[in-house]
């Protein structure tokens, strides 16, 4: 299968800090690929250069083998980058509806499947009943979903989920859950950094761990889940 | 009761102004984290154009679309051109907006003399109406209607239009804005031109009350910088909350205790902000 996304040798800084150290990795279109690794790893480092919100200095990302390096954040998501970020960024100030209508973009292909509102919809029927509300005024898990569709409904042909499932009850963790199996059986690209190791673990199909912002191993979930000291020494599972 | 009637007037006659001066203050402030301090000279740029445009022989009406949309152009140019160059650097961005607003006033000395000139009112808003037992200026019921509608038009602008609802989104999290396609630097010119061009014409609608002379800028500037402060920077109601209350109390200020005008006019604020340090309506700006 071709690659959805190529990173080389990418560095970013916060400032004079570098987070992220000659990362290489490519994520093959259709599957998840989960990105692993304590906290501070440079897992948000990583999907934010891609999504465009952090300069790299060096280094190439490639989208379908388009380079997105040098680019705005807006013009990388009409290229087809979605993110839905950590901590879900969601506009306090907008309602579920508002939302989705400015987030919404028609795929530039013609594609057999078309993210819009009523998919949404479909996909999180919570969100339909919350439609004229103020997102500000949201449980966290309605918020995470809002953040999923919105990256959605721009039609993206890779989607970045960073920590989905961080904060939110173990029922409504299971409905996110359920919605990204589904994302996966349409086929969509998805690259996910989460915590919650078994959810990581039965999403992924392939496995890489960050730690200090280096690539320190990358594999088979499976092959993952039965090397207890790999958790330990680099995710903190014991 | 007349003093009291017609002082209440002035007060919504001066608020709606106020308004139309700090509502683009406060998009820009809100969305691009810029204090526009060139806010009151263009206001004053379009006292003087619309006043030259009625000298040119063009309706009233005429005159002030014409002045707004010159000052609108101005305003983007200026954001095109000087303020991009400067992006996410506050402090050399309002050095600029300040240089800018000098050179604004330096132009219009030179160009029109320092004396005091007249905006005439459209004949058709001349002469007075009888308010209870006030008699009131015409023009000023328009203004205060006028502006009424402007704050209407742009709370639907805002709250009502997917463009709005852009906006507002950049106003909360710009960066997440961009990341699900928002052109922010389209957003942001466009804004600019909204918010400089609603100063102009609120210059050329203030002119007959206010009149037009050289220093009109920095009388108005701190007024509107108030009327952010009380209500809360990026927010739309709380331009429009903090410019009619700015606009009561400074117009009662001036009269009733008119050695005390401006301690009145900044007590308010003091006492707000020890409450909600981010004004009335504001949220915290990251
Ligand atoms: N805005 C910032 N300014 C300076 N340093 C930062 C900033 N954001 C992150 N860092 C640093 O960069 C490194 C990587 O952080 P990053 O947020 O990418 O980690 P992470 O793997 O996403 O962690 P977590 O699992 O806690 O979300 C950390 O050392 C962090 O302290
Ligand atoms: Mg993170």
């Amino acid at each position: 299968m071709p690659d959805a996304l190529t990173l080389s040798d990418l560095h970013v800084y916060h400032g004079d800090i570098c987070a992220v150290r000659g990362l290489d990795m490519s994520c093959a279109e259709g599957a998840v690929t989960a990105l692993l690794g304590r906290n501070g790893a440079g897992k948000t480092t990583t999907l934010s250069a891609i999504a465009g919100l952090l300069g790299t200095r060096q280094g190439h990302v490639e989208l379908f083998g388009k380079a997105l390096g040098g680019r705005k954040p807006e013009a990388i998501c009409k290229l087809g980058v979605g993110l839905v970020p950590q901590g879900r960024r969601i506009f306090p100030s907008l309602t579920v509806q508002e939302h989705l209508a400015i987030a919404f973009r028609r795929p530039r292909h013609a594609a057999e499947r078309v993210y819009d509102v009523a998919a949404m919809e479909t996909l999180f029927p919570r969100l339909k009943e919350r439609r004229r509300q103020l997102a500000g005024s949201m449980s966290g898990g309605e918020q995470q979903m809002l953040a999923i569709a919105r990256a959605l409904v721009t039609n993206p042909r890779v989607l970045l989920l960073d920590e989905p499932a961080e904060g939110l009850a173990q029922q409504i963790v299971a409905e996110v859950a359920e919605a990204i199996s589904e994302l996966k059986r349409a086929g969509l690209s998805i690259l996910l950094v989460e915590h919650n190791l078994p959810l990581a673990l039965r999403l992924a199909d392939t496995c890489v761990i960050l730690s200090s912002g280096e690539v320190v191993w990358r594999g088979a979930p499976h092959i993952l889940a039965n090397d207890s000291d790999l958790m330990a020494q680099h995710l903190g599972v014991h | 009761m007349t003093f009291w009637v017609s002082q209440s007037l002035n007060s919504l006659a001066l608020g709606g102004l106020l308004f139309m001066l700090a509502s683009g203050f406060s998009l820009i402030f809100g969305l691009m984290r810029v204090a526009n301090l060139a806010h009151g000279a263009l206001f004053m740029l379009g006292a003087y154009l619309g006043l030259a445009a009625v000298k040119a022989g063009l309706g009233f009406w005429a005159a002030a679309l014409t002045s707004a949309l010159l000052v609108g152009l101005l305003g983007g140019v200026m954001e095109r051109t000087l303020l991009r160059r400067l992006a996410g650097r506050t402090l050399p961005q309002v050095l600029l907006t300040l240089g800018i607003a000098f050179i604004i006033a330096d132009a219009c000395l030179m160009l029109w003399g320092g004396d005091p000139m007249r905006l005439p009112a459209p004949p058709e808003l001349s002469g007075a109406v009888r308010i209870g037992d006030a008699v009131f200026p015409r023009y000023r019921v328009f203004v205060i209607v006028a502006s009424a509608a402007i704050a209407l038009a742009l709370w639907l602008l805002m709250e009502r239009t997917r463009a709005g609802a852009m906006i507002r989104a950049a106003v909360d999290d710009v960066g997440m804005a961009q990341a699900i396609g928002i052109s922010s630097s389209t957003l942001f010119t466009a804004v600019f031109c909204l918010g400089t061009a609603l100063a102009g014409l609120g210059g050329v609608i203030g002119g007959p009350i206010l009149s037009v002379y050289p220093s009109l800028d920095q009388d108005m500037l701190p007024l509107a910088l108030l009327v952010v402060i009380l209500g809360g920077a990026g927010s739309l109601a709380g331009a429009f909350v903090g410019a009619y209350a700015i606009g009561f109390i400074y117009t009662f200020g001036q009269v009733l205790v008119p050695d005390l005008a401006y301690v009145i006019l900044f007590l308010p604020m003091v006492a707000v902000l020890s409450v909600a340090p981010q004004g009335l309506f504001g949220r915290r700006l990251g």
